[in-house]
Parts: C-alpha cells; structure tokens; sequence
C-alpha cells in the first residue's frame, strides 16, 4: 500500500548474499594471485554481513547490527595483518602465487 | 599396674639410624656415621631392658605382660579390621633382648671389620634397617604387621648378601636368597588367607581365643594352615626343602652372616610357629611335619657340614642344621625349649661366626679350611673365644649349649614313638656336630700353618670386645635351665614337660642328658683321631668311599637337583613360552599390527597434506557445504519418504 509494502522481499536480499559469498569462495579456490584470495575472503566477510543486516532489520534485532561491527573490524584487523604477510611473502619470494608457497608440503 | 611403655622407640630408634646414614652417610664423617650407627641399637636395646624391668622390676612390677599398644587403625573394611600393635610378652622380651643385644654387639664389631670398606655408611644403614624390621616382627600384633616385618628382613638380608654387588656371585646369592624366600612368603601369605577366610581376624590372641573356645577343632583346616606358616617358616629358616638359600648367603660380610644368617633372622620362622603354637597344637599331623622337617634338615644339614671346606660354609650348614633341631623342638611341642636353643644358639653362632671373620681376616681374606692352621699362638683371643663357641655347639656341659639341645632331645624322647625315632635322628645329628665342629677347630688352630704367605695377626678389640662377651654368654647363656626358662614363657608358650613328674622320672632325663654328652665326646674323639693325630686318614677314608665322599661335597646335588627340576624348566618356560609366543608372537604381533595401522592410514592421509593452499580451500568448503547439508536437509523426513518408497507398495 505504500513504499514499505513495496520493498525488496527478504529472499532477495539472502539470494543476493549467497551469490556474494559462493562467488567469494569460487574467486579463493581459482585464482593464483594472493591479493585476489585475500580479496575473495573480504567478499565473503562483506556477504555474511549483509545477510547479518537483512535478518536484524527482519526480527527487529539489534544483535545482528551489532554483530555486523565486530566483523568489519575483524575484518580490518585481517587486512592490517594480511597485508603485512603478503608483502613479507612478496618479497621474500618474489611471487605471489598461491600454487608457488608450498614450503610447508612434506 | 598398668604404666606405659614406649615399645614404638624400639623400631623407631633403628630406622632413624638407617634414614639418617642411608640418605647423608656418605657426606657424613666416618665416626659420626660410627656413632648413630651405634647408637641406633644400643639405645633400643636400652629400651628393651627398661621395659623388662619395667615388668619384672625389684619390688611391684610396673606393668603387666602381655603389654599391647595400638598406635592406629590400618585397614577397616567390613568386619575387617588390622591395628598397628605391637605386643610385648615374655616371648618378644626375649627375642627382643636377643635381637637387639646380639644385634649390637655385632654392630660394634662390624666398625672394626669393615672399617676399609667404602660402603662403611651403606653398611650400616641397612644393618640398622634389618634391626629395624626385625623388631617390628618380633613385637608385631598381628600376622599381617608380622608380615611386613617378615619381608623387610627380607629385603635387608638381600641388600645384604649382595653388599659387595660387584662381586658376581654375591649378587646371585642375594637373588637367590630373596626367590627362595618369595617361595615361603607364599605359603604365609595363603595361611593369612585362610586365617581370614575362616577366623575373621589376624590378631594372634583373638585367634588363640578362638581355637580355645572349642577344643576339640583339630585337623582339617586349622592343618593346612598350619602347614601353609611352616612352609613360610621354612623358607625363612632354611628348612628342608627351602634351605638352599641359606650357604649362598654367605657372600655377605661375615658380621651380617652372624647377625642376620645365624642369630636372628634365620631363626624368624622359629619365632612364628611358637607364636602361633595354638594352632600347631591343634593340628598333631601338621606339628609332626614339623618335627621330621626339623630332624630332617638338622642331619641332612650336619652331614653336608663333615666335608666343606669353606669355615663359613661349615657354619651356615650348622646354622641349618642347629635350626632344624628348633624345628624339631616346635615339632615335639617343646617351644620353649626351641626358644632356649634359639637364644643359646644365637650367642654360641654369633660368636663363631664372629670368630671366623676375626680369622678369615687376619688370613687377609682366605675362607678355605685346609690353607689354615696353627692359628692358636696367632690369634690367642679369637683361639680362645672360638673355643667356647664350638664347646658350646658341641654340647658338652656345662656350656650353653648342652642344656637347650638336651632340653629339646628330651621332649622329643617323650613324645611318643614319632619323638623316639626323632630322638636318635638327633643324636646322630649331635655327634656329627660335635665332630664337623671339631673338625673346624682342629683344621684352624692346630698343627702346622699350612699357608707361609699371610702374615695372620690378632683383630683390633672392636672386633675382639664383642667376642668375649659373646663367649661369655655362650658359656653362661645355658644356666637358667629348661625349667625356669620354660615356667617363664609358659603363659605365652605353652608348659614344658616336668621331669620330676614325666614318665621316666628325673633319672631318665639324668640318662639321656648322659648320652648326649657322651655321643658328643664321641663326635669329638673321633674328630681328634682324623686331625689331630694323623692328619692323612681323612684323606684316606675320602678315598675309600669316593661314591659316599663326592655326595656329601656335592651337597647331595640338591642345587643341581633344583636348577634342573625347577630353574632350567621355569627358564624354558620363560624363553619360550613366555618369552617366544606371548611376548613376542602376541603382544609383540599386536603392536607391530597397531603400528602397521597408524602407518597405513598416515600414507593415506597423507596426500591431503599436498602443501596447495587452495585444495586445503576446496576440502575446507566442501566441509562447510556438508555441514550445512547436515543441517538443512530434513534428514527424518527424507529417510521416512525414502523407507515409503522402498516399502510403500502395502496401500499406502
């Protein structure tokens, strides 16, 4: 009847989240470059988070909201810290690909 | 009436010494270690003589005997139940008087002899150890505290054998005396069981009371317990057949020879059954096997001792043999005149042994009989002590000795036809011992010195002090008499028999304390006719009776006898059976199997070890992916759906 009847159903925004995060775990398990995997992770962090927001705003919790915070500072801390990994890896090795980083295989 | 004692002193004193130079005795100067060494038994033996006092003191006796303290609760459970007690009656009085005095005197002498020694503190830890254990045995309540005395003696008398472990052999003896023993304990161990199983208490008074409540309970069980402690009693005691252990025994230091092999711990089993006498008492098959073990062993022993050569060898098949006629005293129930001879018998052996380590140590270490020789004019305190011990152990009046083994011959005499056929078994046995006795003396004292290069000389008087007491006693030790030694322990060991009274009259024990002197002299004559007068006869008769010799030198082959029927079986058992197919084929086999499992799934899960970051990946999300499979799916309703399909044709 009016713009909230017309808003976006749940299961779009779910939908849209699983997508997110399937194309998150597809870029991990098929790219070489490291930067590329970090940035799938980061993909998959951000589509849990979306499918935190749609079911806070859905019960009316804040919970979800609050859950949402701690994952993007999680989230953060990750990148400080992988970042710094990549570029320690980069340039003791002088490459980036995952396939190449096997030091630990038996 | 009833003052106190401090009857926990008495072990408490001795195991302080063995804490005190068993854990610091090697930092500690010699003669502190001398000192608490010493200290340790004199202080206990004090104890002893204060409570004796105490009970048979000038004027009011301060306490009555039996005297029982309970220090605490050990084991409750159900209608079970054990103390810590200690009792003292006039039976542990005089254990304890023997222990402790013999045991100190043997203490100061040891300063003397091993003072060379490097394990001076060990030594001495562990003889003030066994004096330790041996006092919780004698003064033990029950015959489970008994027991833990019983296999701490043990325990030291191993430690103690093998107190030169480097020595190969002292090593095996001390093994050998510690299985052997394991043997008995398992026979006391199943009387415990059965005492239990069928008194309900281990408490030696309760059990007395118990069996005189009905007098006519003999045989049956009370029979095979008794025979169960007699076979413990016989292993401690070096009775046939458990004896072997005891002529081993001697690659321990002379001194722990003569306390622990001769005066005291050998004689535990002694002590046991004249504790218990209430329940020999009540079983006459059990206490004849008694007797004719003791008969037995005292000449099978005394005919093995005619042809040793090594003088502690000669005295440990004495030891065995003076103990079989304490066997056959218990046996005949003469327990107070086995307890007489024990205590005679611990001051005459002692000394003896003590005297033969005064001469093995001035011969510079020789044991063999036939180096010796002419030693009188070398050795005039140790000649003139040893004498004592072996007039003593010859029987001959009015020598300690003579009494207590006349005492128990003539119990034996009077009891029945049993006792009679045992009665000249231990006669022979008294002229045989008066002859290897003499033998002994002859081969070490007189004649010519048949070994020129030692130089013997006289011990220092650390060791001679004890020795002269020791002959002192043996020459005194005797004239109490049976009967006022008897009427002393009566409450505890049942009544002697009364000559006056007994069949036969004061004139028969007269004759049969005749003949044993006689049969004594005997023993002794004929010995001087073999070594005094023409040293080559024994030679001769040796080779005249080759068959006859070689048994007696061979110990019967008894050992031999053993290690064939007994450890060479057991080793192949252990080999092969044990050793082959359970050890190796089974438990081995399963282990190895185990490991060839862990080996197999390793390989396997290996490969998912491939070191790709990104197949770790791929597992990681098919994981998640079968999670949320798990989780999603309607599992009930799937397999309901599914079983409906499989089964749903019935109109469903």
């Amino acid at each position: 009847m009016n713009l909230l009847s017309q808003e976006v159903p749940l299961s779009w925004y779910l939908l849209l989240s699983a997508i997110l995060f399937s194309l998150g775990v597809i870029g991990f398990l098929i790219k070489r470059n490291l930067i590329t995997v970090f940035m799938s992770i980061e993909l998959m962090l951000n589509a849990v988070n979306l499918s935190f927001v749609t079911f806070a705003h859905q019960w009316h919790a804040v919970k979800g909201q609050i859950f949402v915070f701690f994952v993007m500072m999680v989230a953060a801390a990750e990148a400080a810290v992988g970042l710094a990994i990549i570029i320690a890896v980069f340039r003791a090795r002088a490459t980036l690909a995952v396939d190449r980083i096997d030091l630990m295989k038996l | 009436m009833n003052g106190s004692l401090h009857l926990w002193l008495i072990p408490l004193l001795p195991l302080l010494g063995f804490l005190v130079n068993g854990l610091f005795g090697r930092g500690l100067p010699r003669r502190v270690v001398t000192a608490i060494a010493l200290l340790a038994p004199l202080a206990a033996f004090g104890v002893v003589v204060h409570s004796a006092v105490d009970a048979f003191g000038i004027g009011t006796p301060a306490v009555a005997l039996p005297y029982a303290q309970t220090f605490g609760h050990w084991l409750n459970i159900g209608t079970l139940h054990i103390d810590f007690s200690f009792v003292l009656d006039q039976l542990s009085l005089v254990m304890l008087l023997v222990v402790t005095g013999v045991g100190f005197l043997i203490h100061i002498y040891s300063v003397g002899y091993m003072s060379d020694d490097e394990g001076y503190a060990r030594y001495f830890s562990y003889l003030n150890l066994f004096l330790f254990f041996m006092t919780v045995l004698v003064l033990a309540g029950n015959a489970l505290l008994m027991f833990v005395g019983w296999e701490g003696v043990g325990l030291a008398s191993y430690l103690l054998i093998g107190f030169w472990f480097h020595k190969k052999s002292a090593a095996d003896a001390g093994k050998k005396a510690f299985i052997v023993n394991r043997i008995g304990d398992f026979g006391f161990l199943i009387g415990m069981f059965l005492l239990l199983a069928n008194f309900g208490t281990l408490t030696f008074t309760e059990i007395a009371a118990k069996l005189g409540q009905d007098p006519g309970w003999t045989g049956g069980v009370v029979t095979v317990i008794a025979l169960c402690l007699l076979l413990g009693a016989a292993g401690k005691s070096a009775q046939l057949p458990l004896y072997i252990w005891l002529p081993d025994a001697m690659e321990g230091p002379t001194p722990v020879s003569a306390l622990i092999h001769a005066a005291t711990m050998v004689t535990a089993g002694v002590y046991m059954i004249a504790r218990n006498h209430v329940l020999f008492d009540h079983s006459p098959f059990a206490l004849s096997v008694v007797a004719i073990v003791g008969a037995a062993t005292a000449l099978f022993a005394a005919t093995i001792a005619l042809v040793q050569n090594d003088i502690k060898k000669v005295l440990a098949y004495s030891t065995i043999s003076q103990l079989g006629y304490m066997f056959l005293g218990c046996g005949v129930a003469a327990y107070s005149a086995a307890i007489f001879h024990l205590m005679t018998h611990a001051f005459f052996k002692a000394l003896l042994f003590l005297a033969a380590g005064s001469v093995i140590h001035a011969m510079g270490g020789e044991q063999d009989l036939r180096k010796m020789g002419g030693l009188r004019k070398k050795l005039p305190v140790t000649f003139f002590t040893m004498t004592m011990g072996v007039i003593a152990i010859a029987g001959i009046p009015p020598w300690a000795g003579f009494f207590s083994k006349d005492a128990i011959l003539y119990s034996a005499f009077q009891h029945g036809a049993l006792g009679r056929v045992l009665y000249f078994v231990g006669l022979v046995t008294a002229a045989l011992t008066a002859f290897y006795m003499a033998r002994l003396w002859y081969l070490t004292f007189t004649g010519e010195a048949r070994s020129h290069d030692v130089h013997p000389h006289e011990s220092p008087w650390s060791m001679l002090g004890p020795l002269v007491i020791l002959a002192v006693l043996s020459i005194c030790g005797g004239w109490i008499g049976i009967d006022r030694f008897g009427g002393f322990l009566s409450s505890v060991a049942g009544p002697t028999i009364d000559p006056a009274t007994a069949a036969g009259g004061k004139s028969l024990d007269l004759t049969l304390s005749g003949v044993a002197v006689l049969v004594a002299l005997i023993g002794w004559f004929v010995a001087h006719l073999f070594y005094k007068q023409k040293p080559e006869r024994p030679a001769e008769l040796a080779a005249a009776l080759p068959g006859g010799y070689t048994l007696l030198a061979n110990k019967y082959y008894v050992d031999e006898f053993y290690n064939a029927t007994v450890v060479k079986p057991l080793l192949a058992i252990s080999t092969y059976v044990l050793g082959w197919v359970v050890d190796k084929a089974i438990l081995g086999g399963a282990a190895w199997l185990l490991g060839c499992i862990a080996t197999i799934a390793g390989a396997l899960l290996q490969r998912w070890q491939s070191g790709n970051l990104r197949s770790y990946a791929a597992w990681l999300a098919a994981g998640a992916a079968a999670v949320l499979l798990f989780i999603v799916v309607p599992w009930p309703m799937v397999l309901a759906t599914l079983s409906a399909i499989h089964f749903g044709t019935a109109g469903h």
